[in-house]
């Protein structure tokens, strides 16, 4: 596993946020019935977070579960332990309904961090949610696109956000994100919130 | 003469002195000037040429509604034409220049237009279309060509950035004069979010200049106030420089904001495309005054009243010394009352009502200014300025009563509301014949998904003209919208504002009204299209009676200003000719944006390296380091061929193809589409969705599929994959990844979602690695880790294991027709497993190739290609397909369709190998012709080439082609004409060029 890198193998910039590549992560597709106890208890017992209500991310450093759709989640672990847990969720839900993939490489994960006006300023150049704090904050999750393509982001925290798109497309939503950060393209839009 | 005075100019600070350049002349103005006030204080009266008859322009206006002022701004990568110097702010180094004048603005050869003025009357440009052919040639498009457009397009690619913001709120406030800031206190008082925009960099929209009192304070004063009490509100945001642009469906609003245009070169975007969400929209974007036509109205030194007071109080620029003032309301009486209070003559009111005004009359006559009511302007004098007016009774025919001299003329016609905005998604108006306006119409507001009215306007722009009437009109919208987004207004009351009491408007569409017509030829409508009076006329009497009509066949309205000025004295004077009720004519449609926005807004970010998102596959750096040249295949790049230096792209792709066959070739196929498609019923979806049986498939085996639509064409193809009992893996083609998911899904969410089936798109997880050629199987086991023994992994195989320590699943299949491997691994692996084969591959002369070598290995072997051999028309029947289709299956998309009469015509064109009788390439998509015409008079065809190639390995032209009765007429040669005239003779054959039995492909 030593020759495995990531899309942006580490890459960085410093503007009106930081943004980073996060580098190889373990992103492990599991659609099912979100209301049955076996696929909480698959989901629950590799990411070792709780199951989150719709549209909801619970996660711990590497660890979490994102809700994605009504019948699919993103189970988040560490990259190397990608492939057991996808197994390990495999064998608890044997014998019911269910699809479960490691897509940890299909995709690629980037982190802004800044002040918490300016994080949310720099995403709201790019997506056509409502990143207001009354509409989104830490534990929301929204799959939707950036610019042109698809992308899925989290806030960890009030700093932070943490976001998904396709490996394909990881250079694309690195300069997308590094335009919107550039220096005195600031908006204050959300200083008073 | 137009001067800058001594002590006015509210906007200005006259301490920092600003050098800026018109024409190339340098010229100064100070820090808060526009390009116009700056242009006027240097008097620089004559700003442009007109669009069709070259005529002097001078700055009529001083806002967005400014018609003749545009100028080219900048210089190279930074020039943008067509800019109003009325909007554009005043910057040390502004370089302007004026348009439309050949060879200078003073001396125009195209001002002979002018005096040819009745050979182009309104649709002189449709009628030429009926003149004779060679006219047109000789004679007209020359003129037309010369003559038409305004600035130049800029050649440099811009120098700027820009970018969009979306932002939500659930009251949008566009407008931030005295009533937008009233209806933003309201709403935000109720704790309601609100966002107000205001396309100019001041507060308070032109009440401070009009005067009058609020709260028993100067206007100014109360404007400071407010805006110091809505920056203090966190739920309050203020934007100046913003315009609204835009209202569409669902309270989605378009803002366009200025960031640096007044500062170029700062960092930064230059302008920035708000989208915005709004629960409610209240438009208070005021009124525009409506010129006067009467004959020379548009001589510079014209001007709107409200304008010539603007600048004299803003900007302290007095237009002339002697300023004769023309008007049909009491507003214009303020400008007169404005510069006699300066100290600047005004010789006369013209007061076209016989009964004249009320208080603000009573004002400027105790100023000794003489006021003549029932009178007009028969005709200005001057040309490149004005010098003076000949009066008339505004009841008569234009008979001159009297000459006066002056040096400017300020016209009000009366105070059109802007309904821009409130008209873009639906919003009505209604006749206010009292007012002479069209308003909005209360009752018929723009409505929101659910039925509700989501536009509100406020202020001026909904027909209260008097300050008072103003704001409590404003504080109703802010409290509505606060109450309609689920706030709690307070009680409190509006505040008070006084201004003195007005007589009512008498509309005046014609000066005087009993204008002749060599006057109605000189009286201008549209100052930016040049239109005049008579134009209209002509074309309601030859039976334009449409205004929509009317506006194309005259260009009325039809210029970069949209008729801001022209559009109601226009649809006045049509309803005057065809003798109808100006609310039976109508207006014409108002369009977003409100003023033109750049071009770079709207692109936002997407330009350079992020116009499109690109696509990279995991060994895209390894292609990019060795010199592919590259295809683009949907949003991938994928390498057409590797040209090593010397090579052709020809030579290249004869090099690859041969040393796969002969020995080793690699090829980047990680863009293939994988779909996972899992659980109790996949099999049966599969069976429905492929033509064939998948159902069937032995867990470890591969199936070549085809998937049509409903209607039974061929869309996609690819191996698919028995993974387990309930899991199968579907290769599909590069473009259809995306598409053949999003369409399982249309079919389980729509049609079968009782169906117990997952699917997942894996395309990017796995780096997918084409090991092709006979020394293949030498190269793997050198890597070693898996048995690849033709036993072990037979043909139309996988198995899972680990080659070089990289976990991978090995797919035993071919689209070259040699022993091929499809080697998956995960993305982030990619690049090393490449690396490796590449490194062991060097003893076997290994030959990494591109998409075109893969094109000419299958076309050798007869495979189709989706794109080529389909095109949306083709089912796979016609391919010779037949044996990929299951005759056991009671159903699968497409079947009915293909059992329809026009799908089992035997007539249906059938694929069949195409060679040239004399070894040359056929050209692409070239028809093979027949005896006779069609119905259409054009040669018979009885074929067409799909595909066509170079096959090195057999070292001639090769091609397929859809045959009437093909596969029945092999050995037949036929005629394919070429586009030089020439004809290529291609005989039909088996299209299997290479290895008929699949003996290299199943070793």
């Amino acid at each position: 596993m030593s020759d495995a890198v990531s899309a942006l193998d580490g890459a960085t910039y410093d503007g009106l946020v930081r943004l980073e590549d996060l580098g190889l992560r373990g992103m492990i597709t599991l659609r099912g019935d979100l209301a049955s106890v076996a696929l909480k208890n698959a989901a629950t017992g590799v990411a070792g977070v709780d199951m989150p209500a719709q549209r909801r991310a619970n996660t711990v450093g590497e660890r979490g579960l994102l809700w994605m759709s009504p019948d699919e989640l993103l189970v988040l672990v560490p990259h190397a332990e990608a492939d057991q847990a996808t197994r390990t969720m495999q064998a608890t839900l044997a014998g019911t309904h269910f699809l479960t993939e490691n897509l940890s490489d299909a995709r690629a994960m980037l982190r802004i961090t800044g002040t918490p006006t300016a994080v949310r300023e720099v995403m709201a150049k790019l997506t056509p949610v409502d990143l207001s704090p009354d509409a989104f904050g830490p534990g929301d999750v929204r799959r939707t696109r950036l610019a042109q393509v698809a992308a899925a982001f989290w806030m960890p925290d009030h700093n932070t956000f943490c976001i998904i798109c396709f490996r394909s497309v990881a250079s694309y939503v690195f300069d997308l994100l590094k335009a919107a950060a550039a220096p005195g393209s600031a908006v204050g839009y959300f200083d008073q919130s | 003469m137009s001067t800058r005075l001594a002590h006015t100019g509210r906007l200005l600070t006259k301490a920092r002195q600003i050098a800026f350049t018109f024409n190339g002349k340098h010229l100064t103005g100070f820090e808060g000037d526009t390009l116009a006030s700056a242009l006027l204080a240097n008097d620089q009266m004559l700003v442009g040429r007109s669009f069709k008859y070259h005529r002097p322009r001078g700055i009529i206006a001083s806002g967005a509604e400014e018609p003749n002022a545009l100028v080219g701004l900048g210089t190279g990568a930074s020039f943008e034409p067509n800019q109003r110097a009325t909007t554009t702010a005043l910057f040390d180094g502004l370089a302007a220049a004026s348009q439309n004048h050949w060879p200078s603005l003073d001396f125009d050869v195209g001002a002979i237009n002018n005096r040819l003025a009745r050979f182009f009357p309104a649709g002189f440009y449709y009628k030429t279309f009926m003149a004779p052919r060679a006219a047109w040639k000789h004679l007209f498009e020359p003129i037309v060509r010369h003559s038409a457009g305004l600035g130049k397009a800029p050649r440099d690619r811009d120098a700027d950035t820009y970018e969009h913001f979306y932002a939500f709120t659930d009251v949008l406030v566009i407008g931030g004069g005295v009533a937008g800031l009233q209806a933003a206190l309201a709403a935000g008082r109720a704790g309601a979010q609100v966002l107000l925009l205001e396309q100019t960099p001041h507060y308070g929209g032109r009440a401070p200049v009009d005067g009058g009192k609020i709260n028993d304070l100067p206007v100014d004063k109360f404007v400071e106030q407010i805006v110091a009490e809505l920056e203090t509100m966190p739920n309050v945001t203020l934007r100046l420089r913003c315009m609204g642009a835009g209202v569409y469906d669902h309270g989605y609003v378009l803002g366009y904001e200025q960031l640096s245009d007044h500062t170029p070169g700062i960092p930064g975007p230059r302008h920035r495309l708000w989208k915005i969400r709004a629960k409610q929209v209240i438009t208070a974007t005021g009124a525009i005054e409506r010129p006067l036509s009467f004959a020379g109205n548009d001589v510079p030194g014209v001007m709107l009243a409200a304008s010539v007071r603007d600048y004299a109080v803003n900007y302290g620029v007095s237009v002339g010394d002697r300023t004769v003032v023309v008007t049909n309301n009491d507003d214009a009486y303020r400008t007169a009352i404005t510069l006699k209070t300066l100290g600047l003559e005004v010789p006369v009111i013209l007061d076209a009502r016989t009964k004249g005004g009320g208080d603000l009359m009573v004002q400027a006559r105790a100023l000794g200014v003489r006021v003549e009511t029932g009178k007009g302007i028969a005709k200005v004098l001057g040309t490149k300025r004005v010098t003076g007016v000949a009066i008339c009774t505004q009841a008569g025919e234009g008979a001159v009563l009297e000459e006066i001299a002056c040096d400017a003329v300020a016209m009000s016609g009366g105070w059109s509301p802007v309904v821009h905005l409130w008209s873009h998604c639906g919003g009505k108006l209604i006749w206010d014949a009292a007012q002479a306006m069209f308003r909005p119409d209360v009752d018929k507001a723009p409505t929101g998904a659910s039925g509700e009215a989501f536009v509100l306007a406020a202020g001026t722009a909904n027909g209260a003209l008097s300050l008072g009437a103003v704001l409590s009109d404003a504080d109703a919208a802010g409290k509505a919208a606060a109450t309609a987004t689920g706030h709690k207004p307070k009680s409190d009351s509006a505040p008070q504002g006084e201004t003195p009491a007005e007589a009512l408007i008498e509309p005046v569409w014609m000066m005087p009204q009993g204008a002749g017509v060599k006057l109605r030829m000189k009286s201008w409508l549209d100052f930016q299209n040049d239109v005049k009076v008579s134009d209209v006329q002509l074309a309601a009497q030859e039976g334009y009676e449409s205004v929509e009509h009317t506006k194309r066949y005259t260009t009325l309205g039809m210029a970069t200003d949209q008729g801001k000025l022209s559009n109601i004295n226009g649809l006045a004077t049509l309803a005057r000719a065809l003798n109808a009720d100006i609310p039976a004519v109508g207006t014409t449609t108002f369009r977003p944006p409100y003023t033109p926005i750049s071009m770079g807004a709207i692109a936002g970010e997407a330009r350079g390296e992020i116009f499109q998102p690109l696509r990279r596959s995991p060994m895209h750096a390894w292609h990019e380091e060795n010199g592919a040249y590259w295809e683009p295949v949907g949003h991938w790049r994928r390498p057409y061929c590797y040209p090593r230096s010397g090579e052709t792209h020809a030579d290249a792709v004869a090099r690859e193809v041969n040393q796969t066959r002969a020995s080793l070739g690699l090829l980047d196929a990680s863009t293939l589409g994988k779909i996972i498609v899992k659980g109790p019923d996949a099999g049966r979806f599969l069976d429905m969705l492929y033509t064939n049986m998948m159902s069937t498939l032995a867990v470890g085996k591969c199936r070549y599929g085809l998937m049509c639509s409903e209607n039974g064409f061929l869309s996609d193809d690819g191996v698919v994959a028995r993974i387990d009992d309930d899991t199968w893996l579907c290769h599909t083609t590069t473009g259809g990844a995306d598409r053949i998911h999003a369409h399982m899904e249309e079919w389980l969410q729509t049609e079968w979602w009782d169906w117990q089936v997952y699917t997942a798109n894996v395309t990017e997880q796995y780096a997918q690695i084409a090991v092709v050629g006979p020394n293949g199987r030498k190269l793997l086991e050198k890597l070693g880790g898996m048995d690849v023994s033709r036993e072990t992994l037979p043909f139309m195989t996988w198995a899972d294991g680990a080659l070089a320590g990289i976990g991978c699943r090995i797919y035993r299949i071919s689209f070259s027709g040699e022993l091929s491997y499809e080697i998956a691994v995960p993305a982030s692996q990619g690049r090393a497993l490449w690396d490796k084969l590449l490194a062991a591959g060097q003893e076997f002369g290994i030959t990494p190739y591109g998409t075109e070598a893969l094109h000419v290995m299958r076309a050798e072997k007869g495979f189709i290609m989706i794109g080529d051999e389909t095109d949306g028309t083709v089912i796979p029947q016609d391919l010779g397909l037949n044996w990929a289709i299951s005759k056991k299956k009671s159903d699968y998309l497409g079947k009915r369709a293909q059992e329809r009469s026009h799908m089992a015509d035997p007539n249906r064109w059938k694929l069949v190998g195409l060679e040239t009788v004399d070894g040359s390439v056929l050209p692409d998509g070239a028809y093979a012709v027949a005896e006779g015409v069609n119905d259409n008079g054009q040669k018979a065809t009885q074929g067409r080439v799909t595909s066509t190639y170079h096959s090195p390995t057999l070292g001639k032209g090769i091609a397929m082609g859809l045959v009437l009765h093909g596969p029945d007429r092999m050995g037949e040669v036929l005629d394919f004409p070429r586009i030089d005239g020439s004809v290529a003779q291609a005989r039909i054959v088996d299209p299997v060029f290479f290895d008929k039995d699949g003996e290299k492909q199943n070793v």
